[in-house]
């Protein structure tokens, strides 16, 4: 079938276009608007912003202070985003791989999560990792095994277990983005993957190239487009995150989204958090026109 | 431990999971409600016969708004908050249609200062006479002429008997020790953190200057490496599933947890601490305000705040409830300190130069 232009029948595109539009209008523009004005005023009294074309709030915005809580929040974020996809690529491929019986079992399980409630899943999380956690559980009776091998040989028994700290600390914040943002990198990776023609790979076996090697130089490069758009995918919601580093983090886990959410509520300042909240979504959108360049990039060699 | 449990531990005053879980359930069903039988009978004032509460987790007794309800007919819808900047912040678009809250000393002041609150009618309200008269001439609302008294709290240290060596009875083990290292859990409140640790240096909590915000933020990096968890107000549960020792809480929070665990107890540090008090308030704006009246004062009544204390715990500023209220409360140390203790504790007042500074101090703290 040739493609419809929508030009050819402009009412029928207006009438399905309009509602969309006026949401996105009324819910996302006109709210994120008055959020932008009050990043250019100040608190008058204790419940009144005067919008007075101020730059005070960026200029706090940028002292070092907040500039190296983004940083972190970036290094936190970039960090999550490198192990979803170490972690992910392989559970994406072997979805693509799987036989058709199981491969709808197993994409319902990537989505399973999404059924529950984000912060149910993290205070599950948070019962798993305590100090009298499941973990720490079954880590102490494996202590405790190895203890009893050794005595069992004729040798010492190790000393008593410890704990260990699993939760409330920088490790926990990013165990537990890792374990949200995961379905977000493996499904773009696996709708890239399920695209690709077997053929190739199947040439590049044929042609000698071992298994590692024909992923690296046919499957990663023919899935780059998967790539990217998980990384985005990931990056972006990691880089917000604010549940995760509040429940799971310690005394050092806070990211940019704490900071601004604090600013908001206990030091009732909007105007300063509506200024840190537009620098962080400017800084997403030059990740995202980075991206868009990258794109454009083949096509003009 | 399974899910039961941790949502069965997880009944602190302000735990956040079930305000939030709860808070969206009322949400729903409250707006469904006022969709579907919005337009009912009207009472004998006038007003249809529904009432909008808005209220922290587990803070009422377990029959009191059924109760409510029988003796005059009035719907209660309760929505949970979880922390007075929740309720500021909600409130500072207007009143989204709350007829009685349960703000705290400073935000009472606070929240007249910004002209959100009704002035109260006293002669709707004759069961302010169960009130103890110590608490009716506050200065935070002198006169009471915006806010009931509800409940009174004081800051101490909740910990694990078995895991301390002596009775932690100073604010030096959670500020300025590394005698509970990783075992320690602080508020997230900056205000709290920065007047606790005035007390802790000899100070009034209402007396702090920006150089002692300096000084304290400098002890605070100093002992941050061996504090485990800035918590949310959910210190209990934090020592109930063992993940810390010595945390700092509210009396009332601890002596919850204390009925379930008797490895736990709570101190009032030497150097003093800090009050609190919830209030029942009528935001501006309230859509059913006589209803509001008759159900302050119907808490107010001796035998139902009597059935309030007895699930809640807290140490109740009304004197005519405590009378029937049996020994095994009024003698409870933890919910009922001493007097001499007490005469070292303050009530801080709202400090709207502060608090911003409490705030930015303590986000560098944090990032430290």
């Amino acid at each position: 079938m040739a493609e419809q232009d929508w030009k050819a029948n402009k009412r029928v595109f207006a009438a399905v276009s309009l509602p969309t539009l006026l949401w996105t209008l009324v819910f996302f523009v006109v709210p994120m608007a008055i959020v932008w004005f009050y990043s250019f005023g100040q608190n008058a009294g204790l419940n009144e912003i005067h919008v007075s074309g101020t730059l005070d709030n960026y200029k706090r915005a940028t002292e070092w202070l907040y500039l190296g809580i983004f940083g972190k929040s970036f290094a936190v974020a970039a960090l999550v985003t490198l192990i979803c996809l170490i972690v992910g690529f392989p559970v994406a491929m072997a979805i693509t791989f799987a036989s058709e019986k199981w491969r709808p079992w197993l994409l319902l399980g990537i989505m399973l999560p999404f059924w529950t409630n984000l912060l149910v899943r993290t205070y599950a999380l948070m019962i798993l990792l305590g100090q009298q956690g499941y973990a720490n559980k079954g880590l102490g009776a494996l202590w405790g095994g190895a203890s009893w091998v050794k005595t069992l040989v004729g040798l010492q028994p190790l000393p008593t277990w410890e704990p260990v700290p699993l939760l409330f600390n920088n490790f926990a914040v990013v165990f537990g983005l890792v374990y949200v943002h995961l379905p977000f990198m493996v499904l773009p990776l696996y709708a890239a993957l399920d695209r690709l023609d077997r053929s190739l790979i199947e040439a590049s076996l044929d042609l000698g190239a071992g298994h590692f090697r024909t992923i690296l130089r046919i499957v990663v490069p023919l899935a780059a487009p998967g790539i990217v758009a998980g990384v985005m995918i990931t990056l972006i919601p990691a880089l917000g995150a604010y549940l995760t580093p509040d429940l799971m983090g310690g005394t050092d886990s806070q990211m940019i989204a704490n900071v601004i959410e604090r600013q908001f509520k206990k030091a009732n300042d909007w105007p300063f958090g509506s200024a840190l909240s537009f620098i962080l979504i400017y800084a997403m959108f030059i990740l995202i026109a980075l991206q868009s360049m990258r794109r454009k990039a083949p096509e003009a060699s | 431990m399974d899910l039961k449990d941790m949502l069965g531990q997880s009944r602190g005053r302000r735990s956040l999971l079930q305000a939030l879980g709860v808070a969206a359930v009322g949400i729903s069903f409250g707006s469904l409600a006022a969709c579907g039988k919005g337009e009912g009978k009207k009472l004998a004032n006038g007003e249809e016969a529904r009432l909008n509460f808005y209220n922290w987790d587990t803070y009422i007794g377990e029959t009191t708004l059924d109760d409510f309800k029988t003796a005059t007919g009035v719907d209660v819808t309760m929505d949970l908050f979880d922390s007075n900047d929740t309720l500021f912040a909600k409130f500072k678009a207007g009143n989204p249609g709350y007829d009685v809250i349960v703000p705290s000393n400073d935000f009472v002041e606070r929240m007249i200062r910004a002209d959100m609150l009704q002035p109260l009618d006293h002669a709707q309200i004759p069961n302010i006479k169960n009130i103890d008269p110590s608490f009716m001439n506050v200065d935070y609302d002198p006169g009471r002429k915006f806010s009931m008294p509800y409940t009174w709290l004081v800051l101490g240290i909740g910990y694990r008997k078995s895991k301390v060596k002596a009775k932690p009875d100073s604010w030096k083990v959670l500020f300025d020790s590394d005698e509970y290292k990783d075992r320690i859990a602080w508020l997230s409140e900056a205000g709290d953190m920065y007047r606790l640790y005035g007390k802790y240096l000899g100070k009034s909590v209402n007396a702090l200057t920006p150089a002692d915000i300096e000084t304290i933020s400098a002890m605070m990096i100093k002992q941050k490496p061996y504090v485990k968890k800035f918590h949310e107000d959910d210190g209990q549960d934090l020592l109930m599933k063992g993940d810390c020792d010595v945390v700092l809480e509210y009396n009332g929070d601890i002596a919850q947890v204390m009925t379930e665990d008797d490895d736990l107890d709570f101190v009032i540090p030497k150097e003093g601490s800090q009050f609190n008090s919830d209030t029942l308030a009528i935001p501006k704006g309230a859509p059913h305000p006589k209803n509001a009246h008759a159900f302050i004062n119907y808490i107010l009544d001796a035998e139902v705040d009597k059935k309030i204390t007895e699930t809640i715990l807290f140490p109740t500023p009304n004197a005519a409830a405590k009378a029937l209220m049996p020994d095994s409360y009024k003698n409870n140390p933890v919910i009922y300190p001493p007097a001499d203790v007490l005469a070292r504790c303050e009530y801080a007042k709202f400090n709207e130069k502060l608090q911003p500074l409490y705030e930015e101090a303590f986000t560098k703290v944090r990032a430290a």
